[in-house]
């Protein structure tokens, strides 16, 4: 099942970890500096060059060195927002479909109504009631995309209750506690690494489209997204200042949804079944 | 059948009243005052507390939601704040427009879709459908703002084939409706692909391939009808989420419908035209998953409705 596609996508993972985590040693420019130089005479940004691989940007920074710094926050926001959402997600789709009482239905109902609502709207009504942080970026994003996962974890926690080794536990006079967490919740296991690698692209991409509109991670903190959004005026003059970022965006998004297609294809217990 | 409509009809104006409590609640506790916002920066307070009295502002949560809720059953959508206008009237004036685009962008989905699912099922596993994948992983793992910018870069800017932007003709809804159309067939491809290729492996299609039948028609007449139903509940999906989620393609391209309201009144805390859009989203959200799930049964007569 590993093809050349996914060693490809995980080696480009590796480096873009790596990228993020020795981004103070790698960018050759603090990403905030401002160069005196660092604009044309008429207070254009500077083509690619030697010194500046990249150009620079409307104020006249470095933008290599932004691009570097912007990977540490895609992936910050990436872990973060997308591990609250795990988090959420399964706690919520376990209790749902575990408990039988009312609680585990008014969880669901609140997943279903969740579903209802337009998730791009909802992410920039949140970002526009709180001033955004990072950390409130993450908390945002993690605030629409629970919903997804807890649906999927309620449908597999519902099929794992009804196996027989579930209730050959409950016979055996297992607690509701034990059978919860030593047989159901190892079973999610697949599933939640999955959908933890697939969500990072999920979440990188709405963290770029809000910072795009100005309501993510706010300037002068570097993003993928507010790159964009700074620079956009230029882009018919020195695209390079859009495209490249915007190629950063889909180079991080391709690899993680590559790698999780590929853990899927591997962990994913309901395909395994139907294939030949 | 009827007992099945009204049984989902009614599960979704709960639903919606859930959507309309929860959206409420969170304007209600923005920071921003839109009683200040209207009156501009150099009234009095007397003026701002005026204003604010006479919108109810100053009511306790419940009441005011009860008031909204209470006109809203009357098919009341309250008036805007920055347009004083009907909410109503200005939502329906932006439909038209996001309509054209939602048809525009959903029939290049399933036009460039279906084509690349169709064909990579047929070269499963071979270096064209390798290569017919990775595009379609590219096209998911685009976000609209970039492949918009692209698209204007290399059409608008470069080529001078369409304008930046605009609204009106046959020539301006060509771009977003591509981009639109092009990052979207990403998910119809893979999911299309997939579904071919568990049906090609049912016994049904050894029969026809037995029977002599040329892999074309194996393809179309076999095949796909069995494997277009996940397709059916995607475009279903579609419809709710480009009623809202268009907001950024809407406003790169200058596009005059929902999205582009919908942005315009959250810069502006305009609170009655936003509980209206999300409200009109969500209810293109719950009608298409009931669209899809009433036209399956068409495709596929084995589904029954519960």
């Amino acid at each position: 099942m590993v093809n050349n596609t996914t060693r490809i996508a995980s080696v480009l993972v590796f480096l873009l970890v790596l990228v993020a985590v020795c981004a103070p040693w790698l960018a050759p420019y603090p990403p905030e500096e401002t160069f005196f130089d660092g604009l044309t005479l008429e207070g254009a940004p500077l083509a690619p060059s030697a010194r500046f691989w990249f150009g620079t940007d409307l104020l006249g920074r470095d933008l290599f060195s932004r691009v570097i710094f912007g990977a540490q926050t895609s992936l910050i926001i990436g872990v973060v927002a997308n591990g609250i959402a795990l988090t959420v997600g399964t706690v919520i789709g376990v209790f749902g479909g575990f408990l039988r009482s009312w609680v585990g239905v008014a969880l669901m109902r609140f997943t279903d109504l969740m579903m209802c609502f337009p998730a791009l709207l909802l992410a920039i009504v949140l970002s526009a009631i709180f001033t955004p942080s990072l950390w409130i970026v993450a908390m945002v994003i993690a605030m629409v995309n629970w919903v997804q996962i807890a649906r999927v974890v309620y449908a597999q926690t519902v099929a794992l209750a009804e196996r027989s080794f579930v209730e050959a536990t409950i016979s055996l006079g297992a607690t509701p506690a034990r059978i919860l967490f030593r047989h159901i919740v190892p079973h999610l296991v697949p599933t939640l690494i999955v959908y933890g690698t697939l969500g990072i692209a999920t979440t990188v991409l709405l963290e770029a489209t809000l910072s795009f509109l100005g309501i993510g991670v706010q300037p002068p903190t570097p993003s993928w997204g507010n790159i964009i959004f700074e620079n956009q005026s230029y882009f018919s003059t020195a695209p390079w200042l859009v495209f490249i970022p915007g190629a950063a965006i889909v180079l991080m998004a391709v690899c993680f949804n590559v790698l999780g297609d590929a853990l899927r294809q591997v962990l994913d217990p309901t395909l395994g079944a139907r294939r030949s | 059948m009827m007992r099945y409509l009204l049984g989902r009809l009614s599960q979704a104006a709960l639903l919606l009243l859930g959507v309309t409590l929860i959206t409420f609640a969170l304007l209600y506790i923005l920071p921003a005052d839109p009683a200040r916002q209207i009156a501009g920066r150099s009234a009095t307070a007397e003026t701002v507390a005026n204003i604010r009295t006479q919108l109810g502002l100053d009511l306790p949560f419940y009441q005011q939601y009860g008031r909204y809720v209470t006109q809203l059953v009357q098919g009341d959508l309250g008036r805007s704040y920055a347009q004083k206008t009907e909410v109503g009237e200005v939502v329906a004036s932006r439909l038209p427009a996001t309509l054209i685009l939602m048809g525009a962008a959903i029939a290049c989905e399933l036009v460039i879709g279906l084509v690349i699912g169709i064909f990579a099922a047929a070269q499963q596993g071979r270096r064209s459908d390798d290569v017919v994948m990775m595009l379609s992983f590219v096209g998911v793992s685009t976000p609209q703002f970039v492949a918009s910018l692209a698209m204007l870069y290399t059409f608008s800017v470069l080529l001078d084939w369409f304008p930046v932007g605009g609204y009106g003709e046959f020539k301006h809804v060509v771009l977003p409706a591509m981009t639109l159309g092009l990052l979207g067939a990403g998910w119809y491809a893979r999911m299309l692909r997939s579904s071919m290729i568990d049906v090609l492996t049912q016994d049904y299609i050894r029969t026809a391939r037995a029977k002599g039948a040329s892999q074309l028609r194996v393809l179309m007449r076999h095949a796909l009808r069995n494997a277009v139903l996940p397709v059916v509940a995607m475009i279903g999906i579609d419809i709710g989420l480009f009623m809202s989620g268009a907001v950024v393609v809407e406003s790169v391209f200058g596009w005059p419908g929902i999205g582009q309201l919908a942005w315009q009144a959250i810069q502006q805390v305009d609170i009655p035209i936003i509980m209206g859009v999300t409200l009109v989203a969500a209810v293109a959200i719950v009608l298409g998953n009931l669209l899809a799930d009433l036209v399956a049964p068409l495709i596929d007569p084995r589904i029954q409705l519960r």
